[in-house]
């Protein structure tokens, strides 16, 4: 069974904001939120670094956790939707969220809070696959049209991999290894687990560690 | 008959005082991705609510698709 995942390579965003723009378009995404956006850190400084954040279908979610009224479910392939019939807009997971991917449009009296709108994987909601009323809740399901999500597909750079965390993995890590570096996958560790991470395994228990 | 009639206003009292089921209707999961959506715009080359296929193809995709090193070497 493929477990969806989002890698950001960044030795190759160049902070185009093509994929914020595709999701968008793709999707119909009203004006005020972004389901995804690119983040640079020492902007203006040599070395500054880029990365395209969204949701990225947590294998532990926090925002499922903390969702007084369940509207979250996870689909076979790891992905993280909500249900905005039930979403009550309390804004929990926007909080609980550690990459900020709920939005939430202001388009009512007085700017009150609407419905949670976030990235789905391109998976759309529960609604019908491919439906009239799926589309206009949760934009378009790539996913039961056999593609990827569109801003890791037309990421000009390839900068943003999507789909099975298998292969996203094996694809990041022959780039690393031919490069010889940038292998610090941001996200990774905090939305999969640390140990799936690259990272060095656990230190030994104390008890069982030599000094 | 004054039994009867406490009896009757009692359960009609207390009736008021009963919980009523608060459960939320939740969608709970959703259509399975493999199924295909039965329309246009679907990629060629996988059979709509064929698990299997639907992987493969979207492996493949995520393989051709993403990765530079298979299509420059």
């Amino acid at each position: 069974m493929a477990r969806m995942k989002f890698v950001c390579d960044t030795e190759r965003c160049i902070e185009c904001n093509g994929c914020v723009t595709a999701c968008k378009n793709e999707h119909e995404v009203p004006w005020g939120v972004n389901r995804r956006r690119v983040v640079t850190l020492n902007d203006g400084v040599p070395g500054e670094k880029s990365i395209s954040v969204a949701c990225m279908h947590c294998s532990d979610a926090p925002c499922m956790a903390v969702c007084p009224v369940n509207c979250f479910y996870r689909t076979d392939e790891g992905v993280v939707l909500h249900d905005k019939n039930v979403c009550i807009g309390c804004g929990y997971c926007a909080y609980a969220c550690p990459f900020g991917a709920p939005q939430f449009p202001s388009q009512g009296a007085f700017g009150v809070r609407g419905k949670m709108d976030k990235c789905t994987f391109c998976a759309g909601g529960p609604e019908v696959n491919g439906s009239q009323a799926e589309f206009e809740k949760y934009g378009r399901n790539r996913l039961a049209e056999g593609k990827l999500p569109v801003c890791a597909e037309m990421c000009a750079t390839k900068a943003l991999i999507a789909g099975d965390g298998d292969v996203v993995a094996d694809i990041m890590r022959n780039r690393v290894l031919r490069r010889g570096k940038g292998a610090e996958v941001w996200g990774w560790g905090t939305a999969y687990g640390s140990r799936q991470a690259g990272q060095p395994p656990a230190a030994p228990a104390a008890q069982g560690a030599k000094p | 008959m004054k039994n009867t009639l406490f009896v009757v206003a009692l359960v009609a009292v207390m009736s008021g005082c009963g919980e009523k089921p608060q459960a939320l209707q939740t969608s709970g999961r959703d259509a399975p991705a493999y199924g295909g959506t039965g329309k246009a715009f679907t990629t060629a080359g996988w059979l709509q609510g064929d698990k299997a296929s639907w992987e493969s193809q979207l492996k493949a995709r995520s393989q051709y698709g993403q990765n530079d090193y298979t299509r420059m070497n």
